[in-house]
């Protein structure tokens, strides 16, 4: 094992950590704002937009991954308009980021509609007679008293964002030091009969998972604290 | 400074059409729960957009669908106190407080202000507390400090005592008026609660079925509530419907009898109600023979329930309440009831 630790390029730790740290705070934004918006929209408008938008929570990742590639495929449309301006997401660590961002997205946006929905709306209107304007009313009230639930749901869309496969392997597949991630490594290096290797990175991706299980757990203990009191 | 109200909300099966005026003092919107009151607010403050009508306030259009005018609720000066008080639960009472003075630029004049109102307000020793470590009277001070400090120049109170232990909720509203008596402009009230209304409201408005009638003075209101409604909601026990059968003359067929009152008769004359307190055993007019039905005793008072004699079947028994030290030793067989008490009612003026 130390003999391996000493050979071993740590590359996919590090692609899988920015991956997932852009993709985390991509989705941060646009989950409270898609849910923000959403939860305000008409009956009907709203319950189409909600299927769109968690859709990609149900599907399989490499179903999700399909879709990716029939869009920014290199010889589809928009990723022929995309690569003019050298953008190209396929086997690219930033079409990592992509897939990472689309299939962490509905986590966020659904933990977030539903702090939101469980906001008392009379402190907002309390807020706007008091003069206070709109964008300080979600910030610094509206946030607060939803941010519970708001943590948790970027750490499980961070984590998810982290473990992703199906989509990332369909998008970016695998190039060493290019853009292997973990998850796309640990099934690399058993394909391959690298016993070690893949164990190695089962290891980081179990203390991975465990400290973002443990956080997740210590915010909802201090959720419960904060309802006693 | 003046508020008038003229608008129309249609929500679902229930449509809202109040029109009233209100003026510096206490104006009760008083109804029970469900017939519109606190939508009336919501139009009032901004929060919800009336489908037509027109809100002014000081002279001010806050909303007018012709002219196309909806202010945004910050552009309002209205005072919005929720039932729920709507504390921020993130910020200490001085940080909430800070939140209706942002509009006060000079930092000096600033914390004066919050001085001065934690002072008025007896926050003193709370600046630092959390709304949840309140009791509900500290946090009904701190939501009233912290509109206050951001003249408007309307107050609108949401039930404001609902939340309240009974026991607390009178020395609160004593407290509350004379609060309320230092604010220049109109302060709206909205209650449920017709001892409440009386206690608080120089005027009231009564609220049925999101229609509000124009704001009469409380005293008036109770000695003669007009409609049906208004009898029930200021807390008249006993109502029939009735017809006029001479200028001041009222035939109750329900009851079986007839009565005189005091006042000139309409012809519109639809009902009459009589209140628990003002049957009297030796009073001389309108007198009836009655048989005793059950009692019950309250710490200070009785209740009595008796029918008459030629009363219809299926209809309610009457109640009838007096002090302890009143009560005769056996039910009499006759009561009466002065010409003054006998109230005639009539249909709501619905004038849209």
């Amino acid at each position: 094992m130390l003999e391996y630790l000493s050979t071993v390029s740590l590359f996919p730790l590090w692609n899988s950590l920015r991956i997932a740290a852009i993709a985390g705070v991509l989705v941060f934004f646009t989950g409270i704002l898609c849910a923000y918006y959403v939860a305000r929209l008409p009956r009907v408008i709203k319950g189409i937009l909600d299927v769109i938008l968690t859709l990609p929570m149900v599907l399989p990742p490499t179903v999700c991954g399909y879709f990716l590639l029939l869009v920014f495929g290199a010889k589809r449309p928009l990723g022929l308009f995309l690569q003019q301006f050298g953008i190209r997401f396929v086997m690219t660590w930033y079409g990592g980021v992509l897939s990472a961002f689309v299939v962490a997205f509905p986590l966020m946006y659904r933990t977030a509609r539903g702090a939101f929905e469980s906001f008392d709306e009379t402190l907002a209107y309390s807020g706007q007679t008091l003069g206070l304007s709109n964008t300080y009313i979600f910030w610094r009230i509206r946030m607060p008293a939803c941010r519970q639930g708001i943590l948790a749901g970027i750490v499980l869309a961070f984590a998810r964002a982290l473990g992703e496969y199906g989509a990332t392997s369909m998008l970016i597949g695998y190039t060493p030091g290019r853009t292997a991630t973990i998850s796309t490594t640990v099934y690399q290096l058993w394909r391959t009969n690298d016993d070690m290797g893949a164990f190695f990175w089962v290891l980081v991706n179990l203390i991975i998972s465990a400290a973002v299980l443990l956080t997740v757990n210590l915010l909802e203990r201090r959720q419960k604290k904060a309802v006693k009191a | 400074m003046k508020l008038i109200v003229d608008i129309e909300k249609q929500m679902g099966d229930f449509r809202l059409r109040t029109a009233f005026d209100a003026e510096t003092g206490i104006t009760g919107l008083l109804g029970a729960s469900g017939c519109g009151k606190s939508i009336t607010l919501k139009c009032i403050a901004g929060i919800e957009r009336p489908d037509s009508g027109h809100i002014e306030l000081d002279g001010v259009t806050l909303f007018d669908r012709k002219r196309g005018i909806d202010l945004p609720p910050q552009r309002r000066r209205v005072g919005y106190l929720f039932q729920n008080y709507a504390l921020f639960p993130n910020m200490t009472v001085r940080q909430n407080i800070l939140c209706g003075l942002h509009g006060e630029k000079d930092r000096v004049l600033k914390y004066e202000k919050l001085e001065e109102i934690i002072h008025m307000l007896s926050l003193e020793g709370l600046e630092n507390h959390k709304p949840h470590q309140l009791s509900g009277g500290q946090q009904q001070r701190t939501a009233l400090a912290r509109i206050l400090v951001s003249r408007p120049h309307l107050l609108m109170l949401d039930e404001p005592f609902s939340a309240l232990d009974s026991y607390l909720r009178l020395r609160l509203q004593l407290e509350m008026r004379e609060t309320l008596a230092a604010f220049e402009g109109p302060v709206l009230m909205v209650t449920h609660d017709r001892d409440e209304a009386y206690r608080m409201c120089d005027r009231i408005a009564v609220m049925e079925d999101g229609w509000a009638d124009a704001p009469s003075p409380t005293k008036e209101l109770f000695a003669n509530p007009e409609s049906v409604f208004a009898a029930v909601v200021t807390g008249c026990k006993n109502i029939a419907s009735a017809r006029k059968v001479g200028d001041y003359e009222i035939e109750v067929p329900d009851w079986g009898i007839r009565l005189t009152s005091s006042r000139l008769l309409r012809d519109d004359l639809c009902g009459v109600g009589i209140r628990a307190h003002y049957f009297h055993p030796r009073s001389d007019r309108n007198r009836f023979p009655v048989v005793f039905v059950r009692e019950m005793e309250e710490p200070f008072e009785w209740v009595i329930q008796f029918r008459i004699p030629g009363q219809k079947e299926g209809t309610e028994d009457l109640w009838w309440r007096l002090p302890k030290d009143r009560r005769p030793q056996r039910m009499p067989d006759e009561l009466g009831i002065a010409p003054d008490n006998v109230l005639p009612l009539y249909p709501m003026k619905k004038h849209h």
